[in-house]
């Protein structure tokens, strides 16, 4: 038989058709047209009040609000939710039932009633005080609509809901850290809390902050039940909007409209902090190999 | 007179109603280096990682440096330490680990540096310099901004015994520190650690390289079912060993 010699790029084939693709194609665009045409042509949408109320100030304020809580929130749930994760990963049994129940017991109510019964408290408690039990001795008291306004009441309703799911993400990703990386750190004379502070927890971050990232998309999006105790967000700015000028649907579509900017630009963020927990491990299908490793200052 | 490193009187351990330590009794001198053979499951890693109480133990002393380890006893009564007075007494005693367990968001400096910063309070710019000098001592100061996937096994498992050394242990444990180690890897790391020994570092090492412990060991020690079978020199233990069962095992590993 004869040798051939391969040494120029001679492999010039006729790609493969893929007919398919044009079908499918063609009928999603179909699709898309038509959605976009039947919205710009439905006579019972007025375009003019959706173009005058996107950039009205009150919409604008709500979406400050809607912003600020969200981050507000998912902060205080953060830490909350390290701290339940660590405790349910204790020695203590005390402190894995207490972290336990807490979890159970938000994750298991409708995050709606649990916004409604922090606006209420005021009703249940009509008054606050700080003192010791069974004696007179008060530190502090005061009336709870006071101490405790609508905004507060959602702020403590997220976030402690918020918590109880977030623990589980952060205990998944203390799990994931590899048992020999406690003991090295040990064997190195390090305390529990540093290990947990500078071994753990930055590895954990890998693993937690893509579930968590969805997570703050969800919160975002909650705060919009922030509503049903008057709280000035975005989708409460739009309701009373439109309960004055009958137009629903277009300040629904001016309030959706900015919930889906916040969320697509809260991604960006997210990336970076991907980027920089994951220093040190090579990404499955990192776009290139470049990527994966930075060396340098952190 | 000799000064006693390690004391290890008659430790026991158990695992429920399985007793992997029997009473094992054992010396180390200062500058002394240890090497514990034996087959797999015979409690030598065991062993090993009581020695700075990652494993407590149910019986018997381990005393490290003139401490017992893991507990003060008062009169005739044991009280269990606080974690931070366990982490006080491992800072002398250094450890490598068969899987190297680096860690692997931090650079091979960075993983040197991080317990003289954070444990010992060193200065960063001091840590560094000695972070510098300990990657060199181990070949590899030209690997310090790498992060430990981007090392090879041998790499690793050198950064890990410039790690331990950071910490200025008087004493260092290696639980069979080239196991994972491809065959090609394996001299690099034996020959820091010849280095080690002739610099006079106390070290107890649990292996299966037969050549290191004939060369480096001044004691070698046969476990098996988790007693010592047979103690002596190299040359007594792995060349004129008494007992059938060390006859057995060195005959299937030589």
């Amino acid at each position: 038989m004869a040798e051939e010699e391969f040494n120029s790029d001679d492999v010039v084939a006729v790609p493969l058709r893929h007919p398919w693709r044009w079908v499918f194609g063609g009928v999603a665009s179909a699709l898309l047209l038509g959605f976009i045409w039947s919205v710009y042509s439905a006579k019972s949408i007025q375009h003019s009040i959706v173009v005058q109320f996107m950039l009205d100030p009150r919409i604008l304020e709500g979406m400050f609000v809607t912003l600020w809580v969200t981050v507000v929130c998912m902060f205080i749930a953060t830490v909350l939710a390290t701290i339940l994760a660590i405790m349910k990963l204790s020695a203590n049994p005390l402190q894995r039932w207490l972290a336990t129940g807490f979890i159970e017991f938000f994750r298991g109510t409708p995050l709606l009633l649990q916004i409604v019964f922090w606006g209420y408290l005021g009703i249940i408690f009509p008054n606050l005080f700080v003192g010791i039990p069974f004696t007179n001795i008060i530190f502090f008291s005061g009336q709870t609509s006071q101490l405790i306004p609508a905004i507060l009441a959602g702020i403590i309703a997220l976030s402690l809901n918020e918590a109880a799911y977030s623990a589980e993400i952060v205990r998944a990703g203390i799990l994931a850290v590899d048992s020999g990386q406690v003991e090295a750190a040990k064997s190195l004379g390090m305390s529990g809390g540093y290990t947990m502070r500078r071994i753990v927890l930055p590895q954990a971050m890998r693993v937690i902050i893509p579930p968590m990232g969805n997570e703050f998309i969800g919160m975002l999006k909650n705060t919009s039940l922030l509503q049903v105790i008057a709280v000035a967000e975005l989708y409460t700015q739009a309701s009373t909007i439109s309960s004055a000028n009958l137009a629903q649907i277009e300040l629904l579509i001016v309030s959706g409209f900015w919930y889906l900017v916040m969320t697509t630009v809260l991604g960006f963020p997210q990336r970076a902090l991907e980027r920089k927990y994951g220093r040190g491990f090579a990404v499955v299908g990192a776009r290139s190999e470049g990527r994966a490793f930075k060396v340098g200052k952190r | 007179m000799t000064n006693v490193m390690v004391d290890a009187r008659s430790v026991r351990k158990r695992y429920g109603s399985n007793e992997v330590l029997q009473g094992i009794s054992l010396t180390v001198e200062q500058g002394e280096v240890l090497c514990i053979i034996g087959p797999s499951g015979s409690g030598k890693s065991t062993f090993l990682r009581c020695l700075n109480h990652l494993e407590s133990i149910n019986g018997g002393r381990i005393i490290v440096n003139g401490e017992l380890m893991g507990y003060r006893q008062v009169g005739n009564v044991l009280h269990e330490m606080k974690p931070s007075e366990i982490a006080r007494q491992r800072q002398s005693i250094g450890m490598v680990f068969q899987r190297f367990n680096l860690f692997p968001h931090m650079t091979a400096l960075e993983n040197v540096i991080e317990a003289p910063i954070g444990v010992s309070k060193v200065f960063a710019i001091d840590a560094k310099k000695l972070g510098q000098d300990l990657l060199a001592q181990v070949g590899l100061a030209e690997k310090a901004d790498h992060y430990p996937a981007q090392l090879s096994g041998g790499q690793q498992q050198r950064v890990a015994i410039a790690r331990a050394l950071a910490m200025k242990p008087t004493l260092m444990l290696f639980d069979e520190p080239t196991s994972a180690l491809d065959p090609e890897l394996v001299g690099d790391v034996l020959d820091v650690m010849k280095g080690l020994a002739k610099a006079g570092m106390t070290m107890i090492v649990v292996t299966h390289e037969m050549g290191f412990a004939r060369e480096v060991a001044d004691k070698v020690v046969f476990i098996d079912k988790g007693q010592i079978v047979e103690m002596g020199t190299p040359k007594q233990v792995l060349d004129n060993p008494k007992e059938a069962r060390t006859k057995a095992f060195l005959n299937k590993v030589l």
